[in-house]
Protein backbone atom coordinates (compact mmCIF):
# COMPACT_ATOMS: atom_id res chain seq x y z
CA UNK A 1 0.00 0.00 0.00
CA UNK A 2 1.49 3.27 -1.10
CA UNK A 3 1.40 5.83 1.61
CA UNK A 4 -2.30 5.14 1.91
CA UNK A 5 -4.07 5.67 5.17
CA UNK A 6 -3.56 9.41 5.47
CA UNK A 7 -7.23 9.87 4.59
CA UNK A 8 -8.96 12.72 2.83
CA UNK A 9 -8.17 14.29 -0.49
CA UNK A 10 -4.54 14.07 -1.59
CA UNK A 11 -2.73 17.25 -2.64
CA UNK A 12 0.76 15.90 -3.23
CA UNK A 13 1.40 12.35 -4.17
CA UNK A 14 4.78 10.81 -4.71
CA UNK A 15 5.13 7.45 -6.42
CA UNK A 16 8.24 5.28 -6.74
CA UNK A 17 10.52 8.27 -6.46
CA UNK A 18 14.19 7.65 -7.05
CA UNK A 19 16.82 10.35 -7.02
CA UNK A 20 20.60 10.22 -6.88
CA UNK A 21 23.35 12.74 -6.36
CA UNK A 22 26.42 11.45 -8.12
CA UNK A 23 26.68 7.79 -7.20
CA UNK A 24 24.78 8.25 -3.94
CA UNK A 25 21.17 7.16 -3.99
CA UNK A 26 19.16 9.65 -1.95
CA UNK A 27 15.69 8.25 -2.61
CA UNK A 28 15.02 4.70 -3.65
CA UNK A 29 11.37 4.03 -4.33
CA UNK A 30 9.67 6.49 -2.01
CA UNK A 31 5.86 6.59 -1.94
CA UNK A 32 3.99 9.13 0.09
CA UNK A 33 0.81 11.18 0.08
CA UNK A 34 0.23 14.62 1.53
CA UNK A 35 -3.46 15.06 2.36
CA UNK A 36 -5.07 18.43 1.72
CA UNK A 37 -5.70 20.63 4.73
CA UNK A 38 -3.50 18.64 7.10
CA UNK A 39 -0.03 19.04 8.55
CA UNK A 40 2.17 16.25 7.34
CA UNK A 41 5.61 15.80 8.83
CA UNK A 42 8.51 14.19 7.08
CA UNK A 43 11.15 13.19 9.58
CA UNK A 44 14.43 11.44 9.48
CA UNK A 45 18.06 11.77 10.47
CA UNK A 46 20.19 14.59 9.06
CA UNK A 47 21.42 13.95 5.58
CA UNK A 48 18.53 11.76 4.46
CA UNK A 49 17.55 14.26 1.80
CA UNK A 50 14.50 15.81 3.45
CA UNK A 51 15.34 19.21 1.96
CA UNK A 52 15.94 17.49 -1.36
CA UNK A 53 12.43 16.08 -1.16
CA UNK A 54 10.99 19.59 -0.79
CA UNK A 55 13.03 20.79 -3.76
CA UNK A 56 11.70 17.88 -5.78
CA UNK A 57 8.13 18.78 -4.83
CA UNK A 58 8.79 22.41 -5.74
CA UNK A 59 10.25 21.39 -9.09
CA UNK A 60 13.73 22.76 -8.39
CA UNK A 61 15.15 19.28 -8.91
CA UNK A 62 14.01 16.54 -11.25
CA UNK A 63 13.55 12.95 -10.11
CA UNK A 64 15.51 10.18 -11.82
CA UNK A 65 12.32 8.17 -12.03
CA UNK A 66 8.89 8.05 -10.49
CA UNK A 67 6.31 10.81 -10.39
CA UNK A 68 5.52 13.73 -8.13
CA UNK A 69 2.00 15.06 -8.53
CA UNK A 70 1.01 18.37 -6.97
CA UNK A 71 -2.63 19.42 -7.21
CA UNK A 72 -3.21 17.01 -10.08
CA UNK A 73 -0.19 18.10 -12.11
CA UNK A 74 3.03 16.15 -12.57
CA UNK A 75 5.63 18.68 -11.47
CA UNK A 76 8.60 17.64 -13.57
CA UNK A 77 6.58 17.54 -16.78
CA UNK A 78 5.37 21.14 -16.52
CA UNK A 79 6.81 23.85 -18.74
CA UNK A 80 8.75 26.56 -16.93
CA UNK A 81 5.83 28.98 -17.22
CA UNK A 82 3.35 26.50 -15.75
CA UNK A 83 5.79 25.49 -13.06
CA UNK A 84 6.04 29.13 -12.03
CA UNK A 85 2.24 29.36 -11.99
CA UNK A 86 2.17 26.37 -9.67
CA UNK A 87 4.87 27.82 -7.43
CA UNK A 88 2.79 30.92 -6.84
CA UNK A 89 0.45 28.60 -4.95
CA UNK A 90 3.23 27.04 -2.90
CA UNK A 91 5.01 28.85 -0.11
CA UNK A 92 8.33 27.59 1.10
CA UNK A 93 10.09 28.44 4.31
CA UNK A 94 13.81 27.89 3.94
CA UNK A 95 15.96 26.80 6.83
CA UNK A 96 17.90 30.07 6.71
CA UNK A 97 14.82 32.18 5.97
CA UNK A 98 16.36 33.17 2.63
CA UNK A 99 15.30 36.79 3.13
CA UNK A 100 16.61 39.26 0.59
CA UNK A 101 19.37 40.95 2.56
CA UNK A 102 19.23 44.27 0.72
CA UNK A 103 15.53 44.83 1.47
CA UNK A 104 13.95 45.61 4.83
CA UNK A 105 11.29 43.45 6.45
CA UNK A 106 8.39 45.30 4.84
CA UNK A 107 9.87 45.11 1.36
CA UNK A 108 10.74 41.45 1.80
CA UNK A 109 7.14 40.60 2.56
CA UNK A 110 5.94 42.91 -0.22
CA UNK A 111 8.34 41.32 -2.72
CA UNK A 112 6.02 38.59 -4.10
CA UNK A 113 3.18 41.12 -4.40
CA UNK A 114 5.34 43.59 -6.28
CA UNK A 115 6.62 40.86 -8.58
CA UNK A 116 3.33 39.16 -9.34
CA UNK A 117 0.60 41.75 -8.96
CA UNK A 118 -0.07 45.32 -9.99
CA UNK A 119 -1.82 46.24 -6.77
CA UNK A 120 -1.77 49.89 -5.71
CA UNK A 121 0.69 50.84 -3.01
CA UNK A 122 -2.02 51.33 -0.36
CA UNK A 123 -3.31 47.81 -0.94
CA UNK A 124 0.19 46.35 -0.76
CA UNK A 125 0.75 48.16 2.51
CA UNK A 126 -2.45 46.78 3.99
CA UNK A 127 -1.70 43.24 2.87
CA UNK A 128 1.89 43.33 4.12
CA UNK A 129 0.88 44.70 7.50
CA UNK A 130 -1.79 42.01 7.81
CA UNK A 131 0.72 39.28 7.11
CA UNK A 132 3.24 40.81 9.49
CA UNK A 133 0.55 41.11 12.17
CA UNK A 134 -0.19 37.41 11.73
CA UNK A 135 3.39 36.55 12.67
CA UNK A 136 3.57 39.26 15.35
CA UNK A 137 6.20 41.41 13.63
CA UNK A 138 4.20 44.40 12.43
CA UNK A 139 6.46 46.58 14.59
CA UNK A 140 9.61 45.22 12.95
CA UNK A 141 8.71 46.35 9.46
CA UNK A 142 11.62 48.78 9.13
CA UNK A 143 14.36 46.45 10.33
CA UNK A 144 16.86 44.95 7.94
CA UNK A 145 17.25 41.15 7.85
CA UNK A 146 20.70 41.42 9.47
CA UNK A 147 19.07 43.00 12.55
CA UNK A 148 16.68 40.10 13.10
CA UNK A 149 17.24 37.12 15.36
CA UNK A 150 17.04 33.69 13.74
CA UNK A 151 13.51 33.14 14.99
CA UNK A 152 12.32 36.54 13.81
CA UNK A 153 13.88 36.00 10.39
CA UNK A 154 11.93 32.76 10.07
CA UNK A 155 8.72 34.50 11.04
CA UNK A 156 9.31 37.20 8.43
CA UNK A 157 10.00 34.49 5.88
CA UNK A 158 6.76 32.85 6.96
CA UNK A 159 4.88 36.10 6.45
CA UNK A 160 6.41 36.34 3.01
CA UNK A 161 5.49 32.73 2.23
CA UNK A 162 1.81 33.47 2.90
CA UNK A 163 1.57 36.82 1.08
CA UNK A 164 0.24 35.26 -2.11
CA UNK A 165 -2.25 33.15 -0.10
CA UNK A 166 -0.82 29.81 -1.16
CA UNK A 167 -2.59 26.48 -0.94
CA UNK A 168 0.41 24.79 0.60
CA UNK A 169 3.47 25.70 2.64
CA UNK A 170 6.61 23.64 2.90
CA UNK A 171 8.69 24.16 6.01
CA UNK A 172 12.33 23.17 5.85
CA UNK A 173 13.61 22.45 9.37
CA UNK A 174 11.60 25.28 10.95
CA UNK A 175 12.72 24.49 14.51
CA UNK A 176 16.44 23.98 14.05
CA UNK A 177 18.59 26.21 16.22
CA UNK A 178 15.69 28.01 17.90
CA UNK A 179 15.45 28.82 21.59
CA UNK A 180 12.45 27.34 23.45
CA UNK A 181 10.39 30.51 23.17
CA UNK A 182 10.76 31.06 19.46
CA UNK A 183 10.33 27.31 18.99
CA UNK A 184 6.99 27.62 20.78
CA UNK A 185 6.06 30.63 18.66
CA UNK A 186 6.82 28.77 15.45
CA UNK A 187 4.90 25.68 16.55
CA UNK A 188 1.88 27.84 17.32
CA UNK A 189 2.20 29.76 14.04
CA UNK A 190 2.43 26.68 11.89
CA UNK A 191 -0.57 25.12 13.59
CA UNK A 192 -2.70 28.28 13.59
CA UNK A 193 -1.88 29.29 10.03
CA UNK A 194 -2.70 25.86 8.75
CA UNK A 195 -6.07 25.90 10.46
CA UNK A 196 -7.08 29.50 9.85
CA UNK A 197 -5.90 29.88 6.27
CA UNK A 198 -7.01 26.38 5.27
CA UNK A 199 -3.50 25.50 4.16
CA UNK A 200 -1.77 22.23 3.62
CA UNK A 201 1.56 22.03 5.39
CA UNK A 202 4.58 19.85 4.91
CA UNK A 203 7.02 20.07 7.79
CA UNK A 204 10.44 18.59 7.29
CA UNK A 205 12.21 18.21 10.60
CA UNK A 206 14.16 16.08 12.98
CA UNK A 207 12.85 17.77 16.11
CA UNK A 208 10.69 14.94 17.33
CA UNK A 209 8.66 16.55 20.12
CA UNK A 210 7.70 19.78 18.37
CA UNK A 211 6.90 18.10 15.11
CA UNK A 212 4.88 15.31 16.68
CA UNK A 213 2.87 17.89 18.61
CA UNK A 214 1.51 19.56 15.47
CA UNK A 215 1.59 16.88 12.79
CA UNK A 216 -1.51 15.00 11.73
CA UNK A 217 0.53 12.36 10.01
CA UNK A 218 4.22 11.48 10.06
CA UNK A 219 6.48 9.83 7.54
CA UNK A 220 9.86 8.63 8.69
CA UNK A 221 12.51 8.45 6.03
CA UNK A 222 15.90 6.81 6.28
CA UNK A 223 18.41 5.60 3.73
CA UNK A 224 16.19 6.64 0.86
CA UNK A 225 13.11 4.74 1.96
CA UNK A 226 10.00 5.36 4.01
CA UNK A 227 10.69 3.31 7.13
CA UNK A 228 7.65 4.22 9.16
CA UNK A 229 4.43 6.16 8.89
CA UNK A 230 1.32 6.89 10.86
CA UNK A 231 -0.27 9.35 13.21
CA UNK A 232 2.04 10.65 15.94
CA UNK A 233 0.51 8.23 18.45
CA UNK A 234 0.84 5.26 16.16
CA UNK A 235 4.45 6.17 15.42
CA UNK A 236 5.26 6.47 19.11
CA UNK A 237 3.92 2.98 19.74
CA UNK A 238 5.56 1.53 16.68
CA UNK A 239 7.26 -1.83 17.08
CA UNK A 240 10.00 -1.06 14.60
CA UNK A 241 13.29 -0.75 16.51
CA UNK A 242 14.51 1.91 14.07
CA UNK A 243 11.43 4.08 14.59
CA UNK A 244 11.74 3.70 18.35
CA UNK A 245 15.39 4.67 18.30
CA UNK A 246 14.62 7.80 16.29
CA UNK A 247 11.60 8.88 18.30
CA UNK A 248 13.29 8.26 21.64
CA UNK A 249 16.64 9.63 20.55
CA UNK A 250 18.63 6.58 21.67
CA UNK A 251 22.36 6.66 21.05
CA UNK A 252 22.65 3.08 19.92
CA UNK A 253 20.31 0.76 18.10
CA UNK A 254 19.68 -0.14 14.48
CA UNK A 255 21.59 3.04 13.69
CA UNK A 256 24.91 2.21 15.37
CA UNK A 257 26.69 4.72 17.59
CA UNK A 258 29.98 4.01 15.82
CA UNK A 259 30.74 4.94 12.27
CA UNK A 260 31.92 1.74 10.55
CA UNK A 261 35.55 1.16 11.58
CA UNK A 262 38.02 -1.71 11.90
CA UNK A 263 38.20 -3.58 15.19
CA UNK A 264 39.00 -1.18 18.04
CA UNK A 265 41.71 -3.23 19.79
CA UNK A 266 43.40 -4.17 16.54
CA UNK A 267 43.30 -0.54 15.46
CA UNK A 268 45.04 0.65 18.63
CA UNK A 269 47.66 -2.09 18.65
CA UNK A 270 48.64 -1.86 15.02
CA UNK A 271 49.67 1.68 14.17
CA UNK A 272 50.34 2.22 10.48
CA UNK A 273 54.00 1.68 9.66
CA UNK B 1 50.51 5.75 -16.28
CA UNK B 2 47.29 6.90 -17.86
CA UNK B 3 46.53 9.21 -14.97
CA UNK B 4 47.80 12.44 -16.61
CA UNK B 5 45.69 11.74 -19.68
CA UNK B 6 42.68 11.05 -17.53
CA UNK B 7 43.22 14.29 -15.70
CA UNK B 8 43.61 16.18 -18.95
CA UNK B 9 40.42 14.63 -20.27
CA UNK B 10 38.60 15.38 -17.06
CA UNK B 11 39.75 19.01 -17.07
CA UNK B 12 38.82 19.43 -20.74
CA UNK B 13 35.37 17.97 -20.21
CA UNK B 14 34.87 20.15 -17.15
CA UNK B 15 35.84 23.27 -19.08
CA UNK B 16 33.57 22.38 -21.98
CA UNK B 17 30.65 21.76 -19.65
CA UNK B 18 31.25 25.07 -17.96
CA UNK B 19 31.36 26.88 -21.30
CA UNK B 20 28.12 25.18 -22.25
CA UNK B 21 26.50 26.24 -18.99
CA UNK B 22 27.76 29.79 -19.46
CA UNK B 23 26.18 29.94 -22.93
CA UNK B 24 22.82 28.54 -21.85
CA UNK B 25 22.95 30.92 -18.92
CA UNK B 26 23.49 34.01 -21.05
CA UNK B 27 20.74 32.98 -23.49
CA UNK B 28 18.34 32.74 -20.57
CA UNK B 29 19.51 36.10 -19.21
CA UNK B 30 19.01 37.78 -22.59
CA UNK B 31 15.37 36.72 -22.63
CA UNK B 32 14.97 38.95 -19.59
CA UNK B 33 15.51 42.09 -21.69
CA UNK B 34 11.83 42.95 -22.34
CA UNK B 35 11.08 42.75 -18.64
CA UNK B 36 14.07 44.96 -17.84
CA UNK B 37 12.85 47.56 -20.32
CA UNK B 38 9.42 47.47 -18.69
CA UNK B 39 10.91 47.90 -15.22
CA UNK B 40 13.67 50.32 -16.05
CA UNK B 41 14.24 51.18 -12.40
CA UNK B 42 15.74 47.76 -11.78
CA UNK B 43 18.30 48.55 -14.45
CA UNK B 44 18.99 52.08 -13.23
CA UNK B 45 19.67 50.88 -9.69
CA UNK B 46 22.31 48.53 -11.06
CA UNK B 47 23.79 51.12 -13.41
CA UNK B 48 24.32 53.15 -10.27
CA UNK B 49 26.07 50.44 -8.29
CA UNK B 50 28.01 48.98 -11.20
CA UNK B 51 28.74 52.12 -13.21
CA UNK B 52 28.36 55.31 -11.23
CA UNK B 53 30.28 54.00 -8.24
CA UNK B 54 33.17 53.09 -10.55
CA UNK B 55 33.47 56.64 -11.92
CA UNK B 56 35.91 57.90 -9.30
CA UNK B 57 38.28 54.98 -9.75
CA UNK B 58 38.19 55.29 -13.53
CA UNK B 59 38.65 59.08 -13.47
CA UNK B 60 41.66 59.05 -11.16
CA UNK B 61 43.28 56.17 -13.05
CA UNK B 62 42.59 57.89 -16.36
CA UNK B 63 44.19 61.10 -15.14
CA UNK B 64 47.38 59.39 -14.07
CA UNK B 65 47.63 57.18 -17.14
CA UNK B 66 47.23 60.28 -19.32
CA UNK B 67 49.87 62.17 -17.34
CA UNK B 68 52.34 59.30 -17.64
CA UNK B 69 51.64 59.10 -21.38
CA UNK B 70 52.34 62.81 -21.68
CA UNK B 71 55.62 62.46 -19.86
CA UNK B 72 56.86 59.34 -21.65
CA UNK B 73 55.59 60.49 -25.02
CA UNK B 74 57.39 63.82 -24.66
CA UNK B 75 60.67 62.07 -23.83
CA UNK B 76 60.54 59.90 -26.93
CA UNK B 77 59.06 62.44 -29.34
CA UNK B 78 61.36 65.28 -28.37
CA UNK B 79 64.36 63.14 -29.44
CA UNK B 80 62.96 63.40 -32.95
CA UNK B 81 61.82 66.97 -32.59
CA UNK B 82 58.26 65.76 -32.94
CA UNK B 83 56.84 66.88 -29.59
CA UNK B 84 54.13 68.74 -31.55
CA UNK B 85 52.50 65.37 -32.18
CA UNK B 86 52.26 64.57 -28.48
CA UNK B 87 48.50 65.18 -28.59
CA UNK B 88 48.07 62.59 -31.32
CA UNK B 89 50.10 60.02 -29.46
CA UNK B 90 48.29 60.52 -26.17
CA UNK B 91 44.84 60.50 -27.74
CA UNK B 92 45.46 57.54 -30.04
CA UNK B 93 46.92 55.35 -27.28
CA UNK B 94 44.04 56.19 -24.99
CA UNK B 95 41.16 55.93 -27.41
CA UNK B 96 42.37 52.84 -29.22
CA UNK B 97 43.95 50.79 -26.46
CA UNK B 98 44.39 52.06 -22.95
CA UNK B 99 40.91 53.46 -22.53
CA UNK B 100 39.03 50.23 -23.28
CA UNK B 101 41.63 47.82 -21.88
CA UNK B 102 42.59 49.55 -18.62
CA UNK B 103 38.98 50.49 -17.94
CA UNK B 104 37.92 46.88 -18.49
CA UNK B 105 40.60 45.66 -16.06
CA UNK B 106 39.61 48.25 -13.46
CA UNK B 107 35.95 47.47 -14.06
CA UNK B 108 36.60 43.75 -13.52
CA UNK B 109 38.36 44.53 -10.26
CA UNK B 110 35.87 47.03 -8.92
CA UNK B 111 32.48 46.04 -10.33
CA UNK B 112 32.98 42.49 -11.64
CA UNK B 113 34.31 41.13 -8.37
CA UNK B 114 31.48 42.83 -6.46
CA UNK B 115 28.90 41.30 -8.80
CA UNK B 116 30.38 37.82 -8.45
CA UNK B 117 30.54 38.04 -4.66
CA UNK B 118 27.04 39.46 -4.37
CA UNK B 119 25.44 36.85 -6.60
CA UNK B 120 27.51 34.05 -5.09
CA UNK B 121 26.43 35.05 -1.58
CA UNK B 122 22.81 35.31 -2.68
CA UNK B 123 23.13 31.76 -3.91
CA UNK B 124 24.88 30.58 -0.75
CA UNK B 125 22.19 32.09 1.47
CA UNK B 126 19.44 30.49 -0.65
CA UNK B 127 18.10 33.87 -1.75
CA UNK B 128 18.14 32.80 -5.40
CA UNK B 129 16.55 29.48 -4.54
CA UNK B 130 13.96 31.26 -2.42
CA UNK B 131 13.14 33.53 -5.32
CA UNK B 132 12.61 30.56 -7.60
CA UNK B 133 10.16 29.14 -5.09
CA UNK B 134 8.33 32.49 -5.07
CA UNK B 135 7.93 31.99 -8.82
CA UNK B 136 10.37 34.81 -9.56
CA UNK B 137 13.06 33.90 -12.06
CA UNK B 138 16.37 35.01 -10.49
CA UNK B 139 18.05 35.04 -13.89
CA UNK B 140 15.60 37.69 -15.05
CA UNK B 141 15.09 39.55 -11.80
CA UNK B 142 18.63 39.55 -10.38
CA UNK B 143 21.12 38.63 -13.09
CA UNK B 144 19.66 40.37 -16.14
CA UNK B 145 19.61 43.92 -14.70
CA UNK B 146 23.19 43.51 -13.51
CA UNK B 147 24.34 42.13 -16.84
CA UNK B 148 22.75 44.87 -18.92
CA UNK B 149 23.94 47.52 -16.50
CA UNK B 150 27.51 46.30 -16.93
CA UNK B 151 27.22 46.23 -20.72
CA UNK B 152 25.85 49.76 -20.68
CA UNK B 153 28.36 51.18 -18.22
CA UNK B 154 31.59 49.92 -19.72
CA UNK B 155 31.65 52.00 -22.95
CA UNK B 156 30.67 55.09 -20.96
CA UNK B 157 33.40 54.49 -18.40
CA UNK B 158 35.98 53.83 -21.11
CA UNK B 159 35.04 57.08 -22.85
CA UNK B 160 35.38 58.92 -19.57
CA UNK B 161 38.76 57.31 -18.99
CA UNK B 162 40.02 58.39 -22.41
CA UNK B 163 38.66 61.90 -22.01
CA UNK B 164 40.25 62.47 -18.64
CA UNK B 165 43.43 60.77 -19.87
CA UNK B 166 43.69 63.30 -22.70
CA UNK B 167 43.29 66.07 -20.15
CA UNK B 168 46.08 64.52 -18.07
CA UNK B 169 48.33 64.38 -21.12
CA UNK B 170 47.47 68.01 -21.81
CA UNK B 171 48.35 69.15 -18.30
CA UNK B 172 51.73 67.48 -18.40
CA UNK B 173 52.59 68.09 -22.07
CA UNK B 174 51.36 71.64 -22.46
CA UNK B 175 51.28 72.79 -18.87
CA UNK B 176 54.55 71.41 -17.54
CA UNK B 177 56.72 70.54 -20.52
CA UNK B 178 55.83 73.46 -22.74
CA UNK B 179 54.46 71.75 -25.85
CA UNK B 180 52.64 74.28 -28.04
CA UNK B 181 48.98 74.28 -27.10
CA UNK B 182 47.65 74.96 -30.60
CA UNK B 183 49.75 72.17 -32.11
CA UNK B 184 48.71 69.74 -29.36
CA UNK B 185 45.01 70.11 -30.11
CA UNK B 186 45.08 70.73 -33.87
CA UNK B 187 47.34 67.76 -34.58
CA UNK B 188 45.07 65.63 -32.45
CA UNK B 189 41.99 66.84 -34.29
CA UNK B 190 43.44 66.24 -37.72
CA UNK B 191 44.97 62.84 -37.02
CA UNK B 192 42.37 61.12 -34.83
CA UNK B 193 39.67 59.70 -37.05
CA UNK B 194 36.15 59.41 -35.70
CA UNK B 195 35.38 56.00 -37.19
CA UNK B 196 38.83 54.41 -37.19
CA UNK B 197 39.78 55.47 -33.71
CA UNK B 198 36.84 56.53 -31.63
CA UNK B 199 34.17 54.14 -32.91
CA UNK B 200 36.58 51.22 -32.90
CA UNK B 201 37.54 52.08 -29.33
CA UNK B 202 33.90 52.19 -28.36
CA UNK B 203 33.28 48.83 -29.99
CA UNK B 204 36.19 47.39 -28.05
CA UNK B 205 34.92 48.73 -24.77
CA UNK B 206 31.43 47.42 -25.50
CA UNK B 207 32.82 43.95 -26.24
CA UNK B 208 34.90 44.05 -23.06
CA UNK B 209 31.84 45.18 -21.12
CA UNK B 210 29.89 42.14 -22.29
CA UNK B 211 32.80 39.78 -21.58
CA UNK B 212 33.65 41.10 -18.12
CA UNK B 213 30.04 41.32 -16.92
CA UNK B 214 29.18 37.94 -18.38
CA UNK B 215 32.11 36.31 -16.59
CA UNK B 216 31.28 38.13 -13.36
CA UNK B 217 27.59 37.21 -13.18
CA UNK B 218 28.16 33.67 -14.42
CA UNK B 219 30.95 32.95 -11.92
CA UNK B 220 28.69 34.21 -9.16
CA UNK B 221 25.75 32.14 -10.31
CA UNK B 222 27.89 29.05 -10.85
CA UNK B 223 29.79 29.42 -7.55
CA UNK B 224 29.92 26.57 -5.08
CA UNK B 225 27.52 27.91 -2.43
CA UNK B 226 30.00 28.07 0.47
CA UNK B 227 32.28 30.84 1.75
CA UNK B 228 35.26 29.21 0.11
CA UNK B 229 33.35 28.67 -3.11
CA UNK B 230 32.34 32.33 -3.31
CA UNK B 231 35.88 33.50 -2.59
CA UNK B 232 37.26 31.23 -5.32
CA UNK B 233 34.60 32.39 -7.74
CA UNK B 234 35.48 36.03 -7.07
CA UNK B 235 39.14 35.37 -7.75
CA UNK B 236 38.30 33.45 -10.91
CA UNK B 237 36.02 36.24 -12.05
CA UNK B 238 38.83 38.82 -11.96
CA UNK B 239 41.52 36.50 -13.36
CA UNK B 240 39.39 35.18 -16.24
CA UNK B 241 38.20 38.70 -17.03
CA UNK B 242 41.78 39.93 -17.28
CA UNK B 243 42.80 37.07 -19.56
CA UNK B 244 39.71 37.39 -21.71
CA UNK B 245 40.07 41.16 -22.08
CA UNK B 246 43.74 40.98 -23.06
CA UNK B 247 43.17 38.06 -25.43
CA UNK B 248 40.18 39.63 -27.12
CA UNK B 249 42.01 42.93 -27.31
CA UNK B 250 44.60 41.29 -29.53
CA UNK B 251 41.92 39.73 -31.72
CA UNK B 252 39.97 42.97 -32.03
CA UNK B 253 43.08 45.04 -32.67
CA UNK B 254 44.14 42.62 -35.39
CA UNK B 255 40.71 42.91 -37.00
CA UNK B 256 40.48 46.69 -36.68
CA UNK B 257 44.00 47.93 -37.18
CA UNK B 258 45.83 44.87 -38.49
CA UNK B 259 45.39 45.49 -42.21
CA UNK B 260 47.30 48.68 -42.67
Amino acid sequence: MAGGNAGGEVLVSIRNLTFSRGSRKIFDGVNLDIPRGKITAIMGPSGTGKTTLLKLIGGQLRPDSGTITVDGRIVHELSLGRLYELRKKIGMLFQTGALLTDLNVFENVAFPLREHTKLPESMIRTLVLMKLQAVGLRGARDLMPAQLSGGMARRVALARAITLDPMMIMYDEPFTGQDPISMGVLVKLIRDLNRELGLTSIVVSHDVEETASIADYIYLISEGKVVGQGTPDAIRHSESPWVLQFMEGLADGPVPFHYPAPDYAADLLNPPA
Amino acid sequence: MLAPFQQLGHATLGTMQKLGRANLFICHVLTGLPEILRRIRLLLAQVYSVGVLTILLVSVSGLFVGMVLGLQGYNVLSDFGAEQTLGVMVAASLVRELGPVVTALLFAGRAGSALTAEIGLMKATEQLSGMEMMAVDPLKRIIAPRFFAGCLSMPLLASLFSMIGVMGGYFVGVGLLGVDEGAFWSQMRSRIDFYDDIVNGLIKSAVFGVIVTWIAVFEGYDAVPTSEGVSRATTRSVVYSAFAVLGWDFVLTALMFGGD
